[in-house]
């Protein structure tokens, strides 16, 4: 037990995440009376978290260089717009306008990053203007029609559909999403054999290990987490195809910041960018890499986002920036520049969107959400620079 | 009775690891102007902190006595009530704000709730004619050139009725002329009743303008020259600041360096757009193979400059020359090209540009050859941190381990991060800037150690040190570097501190 405090003092940043993310999760289940953890609305919230996770997965990395991006929200708002107008009066393929849409949130950032990089603009202004840009951009695209309507059943099925039940039975339990439950299975094997694996590599190097039992406890605590998402996921429509894409991207980040070189060099340019330079990175090649990371998302994020309203509106992204920025912080990045995960990123996200969720359920005023929202995202970064300096 | 402004008595200041200052003396006459030198480090910088209250009165033991009064500062803003002026080498002027605005900084005069423009630029008038100033006040400092701006701030320091004016290498960046000039104003300053400390490492400049002079070395007053009395020339300076013997703290070296030449530069030039100026002046200089090559010159003489020059050139200068590297000539445009061809260079100022301090050991470690433990751009993770493992060991890195964040570590295990991660590099030719600054006497006799190592498997190494000692004891040959230029060759066995001194002091 006296292990199991001294773990969690010493991780008490990492685990806080999760922490505030599972008791903000209870209250709102007490306070709707269940309804917040029935599998519908769980299935609502991560799809509604899907396009704002996206945002701030990329964002973490903008901000891990020292920057920021303003212009994503419009951006993936025209983008969206784009994706409709291929759709409907341009009459493309559905794999032609997915590519054409990413291929421009590439060019969008690689623009974005054009004055910062090269130039040393403050992100902060290249990308207000940018802000701007797209927001006439997408004004000027919807002029004409107004909210364009997408019919193209595929693409909404991005933002609306599940994945197909391959396994269904009317027999064995019934009304349970079977291929879902099978996914969950796997990912619950592979976590347990992967933290094995990593533990026993540990141990080879004689790096510190915490105890088998408290290993064992980990392993079974995580274990019963994802299988307990998957069994409400399951009880729905099973995995909808945000909740993939979601997961994806996540997964390729993560692995991405983790295990290459690439992530490696983009959290030494936050770290010290001087001293990356000094040891040969090309801080500026990073600085276009980055925001053209961030602008592919940002079109990612627009599709799910016009694929779930099924139509393009002249108002779609308005304050997602804000919104992922504010996922970010809350999941541990420092604008310090250097410190921040992807993993965290994505609890922020939940976290994020779970008030929303559940403040909704309860019919709380809209005028007291944003006030909520914006002490949480305060709590949140105070805890981060206290247990920081803790550390320190 | 002597008339002292200041004394300051038995004064000692240590700082993690340092003593800086070791039981000092130091007095001033009113009304003389009083040099201060000695080498680097020898702690003349922090005895003027110490004074000036940028190290408050709790943080260092002794006492100041300011004219008759024990004084005890707390900050900066006391020793200026007090009447105690300090202008150091890098300015403190707001570049974007005008000269009068600059003048009267924390000191604005003020008309009900407004400051009183006419009343500040008309004071601001005044000040300017003492310094023989004839600019505008409403010019901003950053149209300014060098040699204005220094004057602007003494004639700050003037509008706080100072009567102590300190004054810390007040041209080392200056040209001829403004320096020049600048000496000229002190001495007019002293006619108005300004008493004046100056440090500066210009000796020739010292003895024309010092009527008395204090040596000061290792954080110790050697001697206070008074040159009614004393006989003073450059050589009795040389002497008194660099009079000690070379302690037997340098391992010997078994292996001799070979023929060929690594690395050789010819005609090097580089100017600085930021500073309009050349930085660089027809540098021509070569390393052998397995040869300790010391470059050694005084802070702010152009040897870090040289050494960022040749490894990529990331202050953007703007160069000719010829840089060879094992035979090849080349010409690198960023510090990535450097690394690749051969040539490798460990910072000075680790913490601010040598390593990430967030980082792990094992990160930073193999941050600069990220190749060498990856595939495909996929790290290796095992390989990653055998690399780390090995370093730890094989350069006997303290550390609990090798996911220890490189802050937490000591300055002399940092160092030894620091070489890590260039060794791994397998450079041909080392550029080491500074390799034993802020680091004990123990960790010092390592790092020469791995130098001598290296040496003797067949790598250059061009060290840049502002020890003269450690320039003596480490180097094969020596290059002495002033004002941009190489102003002398010397063999280290038969090269002297004089020497080296001579020749840094050279203008």
């Amino acid at each position: 037990m006296s292990e199991l405090m001294t773990v969690l003092k010493k991780n008490v940043r990492e685990y806080g995440m999760y922490i505030a993310l599972a008791a903000i999760m209870a209250v709102f289940t007490i306070l709707s009376k269940g309804i917040f953890i029935s599998s519908r609305n769980i299935a609502n919230l991560l799809n509604q978290t899907g396009y704002i996770a996206v945002l701030a997965v990329g964002m973490t990395l903008v901000i891990v260089i020292r920057h920021i991006d303003l212009s994503v929200g419009f951006l993936s708002g025209f983008l969206g717009a784009i994706a409709a107008i291929a759709l409907t009066q341009w009459n493309w393929p559905l794999w032609l306008t997915i590519l054409f849409v990413l291929a421009l949130g590439v060019v969008a950032g690689l623009l974005t990053a054009l004055p910062v990089a090269s130039l040393g603009i403050p992100a902060f202004v290249a990308s207000l203007a940018g802000w701007l840009i797209y927001r006439g951009a997408l004004m000027l695209v919807t002029a004409a029609t107004g909210t364009i309507i997408i019919p193209n059943e595929a693409f909404n099925a991005i933002g609306n559909g599940y994945i197909p039940d391959i396994l269904a039975s009317e027999t064995f339990l019934p009304g349970v999403h079977k291929t879902t439950l099978l996914l969950g299975a796997i990912a619950i094997v592979f976590t347990i054999f992967g933290q094995i694996a990593d533990r026993k590599r540990k141990i080879q190097y004689k790096f510190e290990v915490s105890s088998s039992g408290l290993f064992a406890a980990q392993l079974i605590f995580i274990s019963v987490i994802i299988g307990f998402i998957t069994w409400i996921l399951a009880g729905y429509n099973g995995l909808s195809w945000t909740i993939v894409i979601m997961l994806a991207v996540v997964l390729v980040y993560d692995f991405i910041t983790r295990r290459t070189v690439l992530g490696r060099h983009i959290y030494a340019v936050g770290g010290n960018p001087e001293a990356a330079e000094l040891s040969g990175i090309r801080v500026k090649n990073i600085t276009f890499v980055v925001f053209a990371s961030m602008g592919f998302l940002a079109a990612l994020s627009g599709i799910l986002f016009t694929a779930r309203l099924k139509s393009a509106t002249p108002q779609a992204g308005t304050l997602f920036e804000m919104d992922a920025i504010a996922s970010a912080y809350i999941g541990g990045v420092s604008a310090a520049g250097g410190v921040g995960s992807i993993s965290g990123s994505l609890i922020g996200a939940l976290v994020y969107m779970s008030l929303m969720n559940g403040m909704n359920l309860l019919g709380t005023d809209i005028s007291l959400q944003y006030i909520i929202r914006g002490l949480v995202l305060l709590l949140a970064v105070i805890f981060d620079v206290m247990t920081r300096k803790q550390k320190a | 009775m002597n008339d002292n402004i200041l004394e300051m008595r038995h004064i000692t200041k240590t700082f993690p690891g340092v003593r800086a200052l070791n039981d000092v003396n130091f007095a001033v006459r009113r009304g003389e102007i009083h040099c201060l030198v000695g080498e680097n480090g020898a702690g003349k910088s922090t005895l003027m902190k110490v004074l000036s209250g940028v190290y408050p009165h709790n943080e260092f033991e002794g006492e100041i006595i300011l004219n008759g009064k024990k004084v005890a500062f707390d900050g900066i803003h006391d020793s200026e009530e007090a009447g105690v002026g300090i202008i150091y080498q890098e300015l403190a002027l707001v570049p974007e704000m005008t000269v009068y605005e600059n003048i009267m900084l924390g000191h604005e005069i003020r008309r009900g709730i407004t400051v009183d423009v006419h009343e500040m630029i008309k004071k601001a008038e005044e000040l300017l004619k003492r310094v023989r100033l004839s600019i505008n006040p409403t010019a901003k400092i950053k149209d300014l050139g060098i040699g204005k701006k220094q004057l602007v701030e003494i004639a700050k320091a003037l509008s706080r009725n100072v009567s102590l004016l300190i004054l810390d290498e007040p041209t080392a960046t200056l040209n001829e002329d403004d320096c020049e000039n600048l000496l000229d104003i002190i001495r007019m300053l002293k006619m108005q009743g300004v008493t004046s400390i100056m440090i500066s490492h210009k000796l020739r400049e010292v003895l024309s303008i010092a009527e008395t002079i204090t040596v000061l070395r290792d954080g110790q007053t050697i001697c206070t020259l008074d040159r009614r009395n004393d006989e003073v020339n450059e050589q009795v300076l040389i002497k008194h600041m660099v009079g000690r013997s070379i302690e037997n703290i340098y391992p010997p070296r078994i292996s001799k360096p070979e023929e060929t030449i690594s690395l050789e530069v010819k005609n090097w030039n580089a100017f600085d757009p930021k500073l309009g100026r050349k930085v660089l002046n027809n540098v021509n200089f070569y390393v052998r193979k397995g040869e300790v090559v010391g470059l050694s010159g005084l802070v702010g003489s152009g040897r870090t400059e040289l050494a960022r020059s040749l490894f990529g050139n990331p202050d953007k200068y703007e160069i000719s020359g010829d840089l060879i590297l094992k035979g090849k000539k080349q010409r690198f445009s960023h510090p990535s090209q450097a690394i690749k061809a051969g040539l490798a260079y460990a910072t000075e100022d680790r913490k601010a540009n040598g390593l990430i301090l967030i980082k792990s050991i094992q990160e930073n470690i193999s941050l600069a050859n990220l190749q060498g433990v990856s595939k495909n751009g996929l790290i290796n993770e095992e390989l990653d941190k055998q690399t780390a493992l090995g370093f730890v060991d094989s350069l006997s890195i303290k550390t609990p381990g090798i996911h220890q964040l490189v802050m937490n570590l000591s300055g002399g295990n940092q160092q030894k991060v620091s070489v890590a991660k260039w060794l791994f590099v397998e450079p041909d030719v080392l550029i080491f800037d500074e390799p034993t600054r802020g680091i004990d006497v123990g960790a010092k006799y390592e790092i020469y150690n791995i130098i001598n190592d290296l040496v003797a498997k067949g790598m250059s190494i061009l060290m840049i040190s502002s020890e003269l000692p450690e320039i003596l004891g480490m180097s094969d040959r020596i290059y002495v570097v002033a004002n941009g230029t190489i102003t002398g060759e010397l063999d280290a066995k038969s090269a002297t501190q004089e020497a080296i001194m001579r020749l840094a002091t050279q203008y």
